[in-house]
């Protein structure tokens, strides 16, 4: 098991580094996004910026042209912000190798689209191409992580079904098996509950919630799904129009008229009895 | 879970590879002259073992012309099945192939200014003999670099762009080219016409010949270095990214590599199509979307495609020959239709 062992290794020794300091730090982003130079710009985010630690899952949260899903890319490295930058365990990820980047940093897509259906234990296989040179073939170390990734969020049944004959909300868990498989430190999702039923959407944050303290991963999930932030997330960071207005644990974001003003609609917030928030929206009021 | 490994890699390649050898031996075997297989092993023993003299005359007609015409038919069809394989994955269409974007129509364009030109300027008898393929390869070329920078949207490649692109190019060029024919000396036409729809009669010379082979076996060990990226790819560019892989690289490299191999097909062989377009698709639904296997498996389909298809070419109407480009879209055409159809269904 060497792959596990150095990822082991590697874990242990950028914990003990981290361990007084947050592994995410988003250090006051912002971003402008310019079709043509000479124009002004037709999106911007202004600088926003939060901290999270291993095993937290924080919740990215707005209506929909908010800035949510770039704050996410810049997050990723995938975007270079216009101005402060984004740390994890102390290093810029926009900086990072691809391939360095792939072993720290997992990203579930909105939507995962196959050109080729491929079966679901080779799609899992990808999450473990950053660890390997370019013309790599997978060891059976690879093999016995993949499986470890499909049986972590309960789909080894379907590792030999073809991707594009399972539902959504099973193609849903192959593809955060993918990201899993990666083994990485920072586990990205972008509307991850777009295109599933609520029974799937509960039954994808448990399992993100349990593998965030099982395996120390710091999860970041952009969403608009209120009640399932407010009952899952640690820290919330509430965004309208490319602004941070505010983060916070769920239970001090979610005050009623902040809420109804961000996402222009009648509601109520309640507090359940295991603390956390609940809303509920009123129809035509 | 059974992931492809470095045995079973070469247990698929060993089958294609004998595969191939029948289909070259049977295609030494059939022509306007007819020769017996016994004869055949025993002369192409002598011929690797350098003893020339020692062959009989009608074999070594058949020796000399139809062995090294194997062997173009050999390398231009992986050459397109591997460009074919390489830009479906690139531009994550299904429909691209070298055709597609315009570059057998660049390098038409280029091997007809250098067959109108070489009259007008003396040139050396060794310069003339690959003046016509040089003017093609640089035609391919061209139009595969414009077609690059049509295909650039915001300082990136656009997929759509480029294929739109590619198909815009090709247009243009095929009005340029019905021009050009119409300048032509009437003698010249037949030629040409052969060339557009493909032939592989004209074998290069040695020198030629060894650019051939050593830009095919570069080209596609570049290409092939990053099957495993390719794989990636297929999911589309950011995912592609988040999961380690170097995009921008792989891109250059891809079209450089795949671009190259087309431009020496088609200079070489003019155009032939469906090759590139419709090999790759057969070996996937074979060896499945693993690049690393699918790769090598085109390049070994397509020359098996492409020899089967040049013997037809020389024996259906012995002793007259058919462009070879229209075998394979005779063939491939129907055969097209009948994979859509198979898909939507």
């Amino acid at each position: 098991m060497s792959a596990t062992r150095s990822t082991s290794s590697r874990t242990a020794m950028e914990a003990s580094r981290a361990a007084n300091e947050p592994r995410l730090s988003v250090e006051q982003v912002s971003y402008a996004y310019t079709p043509n130079p000479q124009q002004a710009p037709i999106f911007t985010l202004e600088a926003t910026g939060f901290q999270a630690k291993a095993g937290e899952v924080i919740a990215i949260l707005g209506p929909n042209a908010s800035g949510k899903s770039t704050l996410l890319q810049i997050i990723s490295g995938a975007l270079q912000p216009l101005s402060g930058r984004v740390l994890l365990n102390g290093f810029v990820t926009h900086d990072l190798e691809p391939r360095t980047r792939g072993q720290r940093i997992a990203m579930v897509q909105q939507e995962s689209q196959l050109l080729f259906p491929s079966k679901a234990w080779e799609f899992v296989m990808q999450g473990r191409h950053p660890y390997g040179k370019s013309l790599r073939f997978e060891t059976a170390d690879d093999v016995t992580i993949a499986k470890n990734a499909l049986a972590q969020v309960g789909a080894e049944h379907l590792s030999d079904r073809w991707m594009d004959q399972i539902s959504g909300g099973e193609k849903q868990r192959v593809i955060l098996a993918r990201a899993l498989a990666q083994q990485p430190l920072l586990l990205l999702l972008d509307e991850p509950t777009l295109h599933l039923d609520i029974g799937a959407q509960v039954d994808l944050l448990d399992n993100l919630r349990r593998l965030a303290a099982e395996n120390r991963y710091t999860v970041v999930i952009v969403t608009h799904e209120l009640n399932l932030v407010g009952e899952y997330a640690d820290q919330v960071v509430l965004m309208q129009k490319g602004k941070c207005l505010r983060v916070g644990a769920p239970a001090s974001v979610y005050q009623r008229d902040l809420l109804e003003q961000v996402f222009q609609t009648q509601l109520t917030v309640e507090m359940g009895s295991n603390g956390r928030p609940r809303v509920n929206i009123l129809p035509g009021a | 879970m059974r992931p492809l490994t470095v045995s079973r890699l070469f247990v698929q390649c060993g089958i294609l590879s004998a595969i191939l050898f029948c289909v070259m031996v049977a295609a030494l075997k059939f022509g306007a002259v007819h020769v017996s297989l016994y004869g055949l092993g025993r002369d192409l023993l002598l011929y690797i073992l350098g003893k020339t003299t020692e062959i009989s005359s009608d074999y070594s007609l058949i020796l000399n012309l139809r062995l090294p015409r194997i062997f173009l038919g050999v390398l231009v069809g992986a050459s397109l099945s591997i460009a074919g394989t390489s830009f479906q994955a690139l531009l994550r269409n299904p429909l691209a192939d070298p055709y597609v974007l315009g570059v057998s129509n660049g390098a038409a364009v280029g091997a007809i200014v250098a067959l109108l030109l070489e009259p007008r300027l003396s040139l050396s008898p060794e310069i003339a003999s690959v003046f016509t393929p040089l003017g093609g390869f640089l035609g391919a070329g061209v139009a595969i670099t414009a077609v690059y920078f049509l295909g650039r949207r915001e300082g990136r490649i656009d997929s759509n762009t480029l294929l739109l692109g590619g198909v815009i190019t090709a247009s243009l060029l095929s009005a340029i080219i019905i021009l050009l024919l119409t300048t032509m000396p009437s003698s010249n036409v037949r030629g040409m016409a052969y060339w557009l729809m493909g032939e592989l009669s004209a074998v290069p010379s040695r020198p030629l010949a060894w650019v051939l082979r050593v830009g095919f076996f570069v080209a596609a060990a570049v290409i092939y270095t990053t099957a495993s990226d390719l794989n990636l790819l297929l999911s589309g560019e950011k995912e592609a990214m988040h999961l380690g892989v170097d995009v921008r690289r792989v891109r250059l490299v891809v079209y450089i590599g795949a671009s190259a191999l087309t431009g020496l097909a088609v200079a070489m062989s003019g155009s032939i199509g469906y090759v590139g377009l419709l090999v790759p698709h057969v070996m996937r639904m074979i060896f499945g979307s693993d690049h690393r296997i699918l790769i090598p498996a085109s390049a070994f389909g397509g020359a098996i495609v492409l020899v089967m298809a040049d013997t037809l070419a020389r024996t259906i109407a012995a002793p007259a020959e058919l462009p070879v480009g229209a075998i394979t879209a005779i063939a491939g055409a129907p055969l097209f239709i009948y994979l859509l159809r198979r898909k939507l269904a």
